[in-house]
C-alpha cells in the first residue's frame, strides 16, 4: 500500500501529494494509480499539488508518466492547486507538462474532468497542458 | 620603520571627550555638515558623540588598517545610520563624508598638544589617525551610495508594480492592460500579479491587452508566451488583445507564434471571454428611440 | 567574513548529498538561506528548484557528493551561491549534456540546462574520471 492515499470521487481518483517525493514513493504512486484506474474504472485522475513548494523535472516526469498511463487507459489527468511561484518557475525551467490539463482547484478540476469525459466516445479534442 | 609606540588615541578620546566633541561639532558646522539646515545641531552632536565612543573602543585594539574588522563594527554601524539619514534628506556624499573628515582638525590639535615635543611619535599617531579616518570617511561615502541605490531600486519597484494593475472585468474574467515596454523584469512582476489575482478571483480567463506596448519583437513575444503558459498552469486561458495592424504584420514577418487567440480590441476579447464562459449580453426591453 | 575576488562570503554551510533523503535536506537548507538572503518567494522557488535538479544529478549520476551553500555579497547586491561537487565518473560530453532534453524525457540534460535557466550565474567543470563540480548563483537585486 502506497503512503500516498488515493480517494475516489465519482468516477475520478483524487491524489493529494503532501510529502517530498523520492524515487521509491514516486514509483509506488504510479503503480498504485494505474492499478486503481483499472480497478475502479476511473475516467479521471486529479493530482492535487497545492502542498508542493517546488516542482522539479523529476516530479514533472512523474506527472507526465501518470498522464501518459491514464491516457492509455482512457482517463483524463488534471493537475490542480499549483502555486503561483511554482508555475512561474516551471515556465522558466522550460518543463512542459504534456498531456496534463491544469485547473485552479479540486472543484474546477472535477468540472474539467466532467466536461472532458462528457464528450462523445473517442472525442480527442483536448487542450494540452 | 622606527619602534612602534602604543597609541595614545584611546586615552586622548577618553580624557578629552567633551572638548573634542565641542570642537568637532564646530568644525563640522564650519565645513557644511549641517547641509542647508536639514540637520539639527542636537542630532549632529548625538551622532558625533556615538561615533567618538565607538572609535574609542576600536582604537584601543590598535588595529587601524582594516575597518572591516569586528572591532570597528560599532563605528561602521554609526556611520551606516548617519549615511542613511543623510541620503534620505538629500544631502550630497561630500556633506556626509565631512562628518568623519572634520574630526581630523580637532584630533590633530589634541595630539600636537600632547606629544608635539616628540615629532616622530606625533607623525606616527597622526598617520594612524589619518589612515583610520580616511577609511571610515570612504566607508561613509560607500554606505551613502548604497543607500541611494536602495532608494532608487525601491522606487523603481513601486513604479513597476503601479504600472501593472490587474482588473476584474467580470466574474471569472481578468484584464491586464500592459503599458510600456515588456522586459524580463517587468514580465516577472506581471506574471506574479496576474497569477496571484487568478488565485484570489478564481478567474478562468485573462485578457492581456498590449495596446500600450510600443513594439512586439521576438523577446517581447517570448515574455508574452511565458506569461500565457504560467496562467494556463493555474487553470486560466489567455486572450491577447490590442493587436495593432503594424503589430500583426511584425508578428507574421518574424514568424512568431503566440499560441493563443488574439484580438484587435479589448471589447472583442471581452465578448469572446463571455461567450467562452457561456454567458451572453441580452436586451432587456424595447430600446429608446434616440440613438 | 571572507573575500574571494569581488565576492564577500557572509556565511557558508556544507551538506552531504548522498541519498534521496539528502535531496530533501538540500531543498530545505537552500530555502532557509534564500530566505535569509532576503529573496522573495519566486526567487526562492527558482533557486530551490535549481538546487533540487543538481542534487538529484549528484546522487543519481555522481555517486553522491557535497553541497556548499554560501550567502554572498558583491558590491550592493546579495545572493546565494551553491557549489555541488562529486567524485563520480564525470561527464564526457558537456555540450550534449547541457542541451535541452526535456522532450526526450530522462538523462542529465534535463537537470543541467534547467538549473542554468533558473540561475543568474552557472558554471560546470567535469571530465571523465575527474568528477563534476557545478556552481550556480542567484542574486537578489
Amino acid at each position: 500500500m502506497a503512503e500516498i492515499p488515493v480517494l475516489k470521487i465519482g468516477d475520478s481518483l483524487l491524489v493529494s501529494i503532501q510529502v517530498d517525493m523520492h524515487d521509491r514513493l514516486a514509483m509506488e504512486l504510479q503503480d498504485d494509480l494505474t492499478n486503481r484506474i483499472v480497478a475502479e474504472r476511473a475516467r479521471g485522475v486529479m493530482i492535487d499539488i497545492s502542498a508542493l513548494e517546488i516542482v522539479d523535472s523529476f516530479i514533472g516526469r512523474m506527472l507526465n508518466n501518470i498522464a501518459a498511463m491514464s491516457r492509455v487507459l482512457d482517463a483524463v489527468t488534471v493537475v490542480v492547486g499549483m502555486r503561483p511561484a511554482v508555475a512561474i518557475t516551471l515556465v522558466e525551467l522550460g518543463l512542459s507538462l504534456t498531456g496534463v490539463q491544469t485547473a485552479l482547484n479540486v472543484d474546477k478540476g472535477l468540472a474539467l474532468i466532467r466536461k472532458a469525459i462528457g464528450g462523445q466516445e473517442g472525442a480527442l479534442g483536448r487542450r494540452e497542458g | 620603520m622606527a619602534q612602534r609606540h602604543a597609541t595614545i588615541i584611546p586615552r586622548l578620546l577618553a580624557e578629552n571627550e567633551q572638548a573634542l566633541l565641542r570642537d568637532w561639532v564646530a568644525s563640522q558646522k564650519k565645513s557644511g555638515a549641517l547641509g542647508s539646515g536639514q540637520i539639527s545641531e542636537a542630532e549632529l552632536a548625538d551622532n558625533s558623540h556615538r561615533l567618538l565612543s565607538a572609535l574609542r573602543g576600536g582604537a584601543a585594539t590598535e588595529q587601524f588598517e582594516d575597518v572591516e574588522a569586528p572591532v570597528w563594527d560599532q563605528s561602521r554601524t554609526v556611520l551606516e545610520e548617519v549615511s542613511r539619514s543623510r541620503a534620505t534628506l538629500g544631502l550630497t556624499p561630500a556633506e556626509t563624508a565631512t562628518f568623519v573628515f572634520s574630526l581630523k582638525e580637532p584630533l590633530f590639535a589634541l595630539l600636537r598638544q600632547e606629544i608635539g615635543k616628540d615629532p616622530d611619535r606625533l607623525a606616527e599617531e597622526i598617520w594612524r589617525a589619518t589612515l583610520l579616518l580616511d577609511k571610515l570617511g570612504l566607508y561613509t561615502v560607500e554606505a551613502f551610495q548604497k543607500n541611494r541605490e536602495d532608494i532608487i531600486r525601491r522606487q523603481q519597484q513601486e513604479l513597476l508594480e503601479l504600472s501593472t494593475p490587474v482588473v476584474r472585468l467580470w466574474e471569472g474574467v481578468l484584464a491586464l492592460p500592459l503599458i510600456g515596454t515588456l522586459d524580463s523584469a517587468r514580465t516577472q512582476i506581471v506574471m506574479e500579479s496576474l497569477l496571484e489575482e487568478i488565485v484570489t478571483s478564481e478567474a478562468e480567463i485573462a485578457i492581456i491587452d498590449i495596446t500600450g506596448v510600443p513594439t512586439v519583437d521576438t523577446l517581447v513575444a517570448q515574455h508574452l508566451i511565458k506569461t500565457v503558459a504560467a496562467a494556463r498552469l493555474m487553470g486560466a486561458d489567455c486572450i491577447i488583445s490590442g493587436i495593432r495592424p503594424q503589430i500583426a504584420q511584425t508578428i507574421v514577418h518574424l514568424g512568431l507564434e503566440l499560441g493563443v487567440v488574439s484580438k484587435a480590441t479589448m471589447a472583442d476579447a471581452f465578448a469572446l471571454a463571455l461567450r467562452q464562459l457561456g454567458k451572453a449580453v441580452v436586451d432587456r426591453g424595447p430600446a429608446r428611440q434616440e440613438v | 567574513m571572507a573575500k574571494r575576488g569581488r565576492l564577500v562570503v557572509e556565511k557558508g554551510e556544507t551538506i552531504a548529498v548522498l541519498s534521496s533523503d539528502d535531496v530533501v535536506r538540500v531543498r530545505q537548507a537552500v530555502r532557509a538561506r534564500a530566505i535569509e538572503a532576503g529573496f522573495g518567494i519566486v526567487d526562492q522557488t527558482k533557486l530551490v528548484t535549481a538546487a533540487s535538479e543538481i542534487a538529484r544529478n549528484t546522487v543519481d549520476y555522481g555517486g553522491g557528493g557535497t553541497l556548499l551553500i554560501e550567502i554572498v555579497r558583491e558590491g550592493a547586491r546579495r545572493g546565494v551561491q551553491l557549489t555541488f561537487s562529486d567524485n563520480g565518473p564525470g561527464i564526457a560530453d558537456l555540450k550534449t549534456a547541457m542541451t535541452d532534453g526535456y522532450t526526450t524525457g530522462g538523462g542529465l540534460g534535463l537537470g543541467l540546462s534547467g538549473a542554468k535557466r533558473l540561475s543568474n550565474e552557472f558554471s560546470i567543470e567535469s571530465a571523465p574520471g575527474k568528477g563534476t563540480t557545478v556552481t550556480l548563483a542567484r542574486w537578489k537585486l
